[in-house]
């Protein structure tokens, strides 16, 4: 967990406002790659409330997620909807495994934009998650 | 620093029998500084009866500060006389955009056929900038900016001067769609400009009854300005950005329900009115 950082931007209060007002998971990270919310919707992904892990580093949330393709190939931070959105910013998509807090591997479907401001200046990233095809549980993918 | 209100009318500007204790003009408040400089914020039609009453001064340079390009923030800019003396030294800043610069977005307003006169061709020199984010100094003051939740690309603006601040948000919803008590600070739209400021001059078009039938359109109920002020620990709150529909008097049974929300003393809480000045200094706040 990260201490909350500062006042956010426009684009990033507004994308919050409309992710706490949807049934649809969303993430929101910052300009600097943190985890800045998630919404209800989102905590059965995370397998805990916002409230209850508040803001959380670019490194922790990757390490914990320990995201993964489909077959359950590891898959770099850079590689991720949200790594992609975030470095090359550009909008992707793309079906993966997600670990939660609760230890649980689920299979989701993700996609993932920039928040590109009126001078092109990065706010951040949403990324949208649906459940995938199974929710597999357990520590591995399939098992 | 000195702000005058020329101007507290929201929306359409307002003459007559019911708007005449605080005034039918459109945003405008001009700002003088120690240093001797000119911030006039928005250019709605109070910006010609402060243009008028500038004949004879001589200046180095204005700065005129819109906080987004709705007409009754811009429909005065026209009428500002000193726009006529050539030799006058006037910058404009605006919120920008990805699409068209602030000169072309003003000329949509300012060239036939909605004005005889084209932006090219008015005599003053005027140079445009993007609204400072990062803030800029002009002459004693820092002026700072940041975008805030509104209809289209909107800013508030913060003006710090000796350890005094007013801050200017006269459209601003802060709370679409969530509980404002409910929020960090940190998540409400225009905190960072408002935060600790002695004056804050704020959005305060709806009574809270009207405010449901007006979600979405940019404004704020009593109920918001007086917890958006109270979230930002403001010194002074001045309801600004009337409704055109509300008269006087509806004004002020308004002022009434803002202060029985609010735990603010109740000369801390007040309409804006034109001619209304607000002076920040060494020695405090002082309104008259």
């Amino acid at each position: 967990m990260v201490s909350p950082g500062g006042a956010k931007s426009l684009p990033l209060i507004l994308a919050r406002e409309l992710a706490s007002n949807l049934s649809t998971a969303m993430f929101l990270l910052d300009a600097a790659g943190t985890l800045v919310f998630f919404n209800d919707s989102a905590e059965i992904l995370i397998g805990r409330a916002f409230a209850e892990l508040g803001e959380i580093s670019a490194a922790e949330f990757g390490e914990v997620l320990a995201l993964a393709e489909a077959d359950g190939t590891p898959l770099r931070r850079r590689d991720t909807p949200a790594g992609i959105a975030f470095l090359e910013r550009r909008p992707a998509h793309r079906v993966l495994l997600a670990t939660g807090y609760d230890g649980t591997r689920r299979l989701v479907e993700a996609t993932a934009y920039p928040l590109l401001g009126a001078n092109d200046e990065m706010h951040g990233v949403v990324s949208v998650f649906w459940p995938g095809a199974a929710i597999v549980a357990g520590t591995g993918a399939g098992s | 620093m000195k702000a005058r209100v020329w101007g507290c009318r929201g929306s359409l500007a307002s003459p007559g029998a019911d708007t005449v204790r605080y005034g039918g003009n459109t945003s405008c408040v001009e700002v003088r500084l120690e240093s001797g400089h000119l911030i006039i914020l928005d250019a709605g039609t109070g910006i010609r009866p402060l243009g008028a009453a500038m004949d004879g001064e001589s200046f180095d340079e204005l700065h005129i500060f819109l906080t987004h390009l709705h007409l009754d923030h811009l429909q005065g800019l026209g009428f500002f006389r000193p726009l006529f003396r050539p030799a006058a030294d006037i910058h404009i800043w605006g919120p920008a955009s990805p699409v068209q610069s602030l000169a072309d977005r003003i000329a949509i307003y300012l060239s036939p056929p909605l004005f005889p006169v084209r932006l090219a061709d008015i005599p003053a020199r005027i140079t445009f900038h993007d609204a400072p984010e990062d803030g800029v100094t002009i002459g004693s003051a820092t002026v700072s900016a940041a975008s805030v939740a509104h209809q289209g690309p909107t800013v508030g603006y913060r003006i710090e001067e000796h350890g005094r601040t007013l801050a200017y948000l006269p459209d601003h919803e802060p709370s679409l769609g969530v509980e404002l008590a409910a929020q960090p600070p940190s998540w409400i739209s225009g905190h960072e400009i408002a935060q600790g400021a002695d004056v804050l001059f704020h959005d305060a078009q709806y009574g809270d009854d009207e405010y449901p039938n007006h979600v979405g359109w940019g404004h704020s109920s009593i109920e918001h300005v007086v917890g958006f002020a109270t979230k930002a620990e403001v010194g002074m709150v001045i309801l600004f950005h009337h409704d055109p529909y509300h008269t006087d008097d509806e004004l002020e049974q308004l002022l009434v329900e803002a202060r029985e929300q609010c735990e603010m003393v109740d000369d801390t809480v007040c309409l804006a009115h034109e001619g209304m000045t607000v002076t920040l200094d060494r020695d405090g706040v002082r309104v008259s």
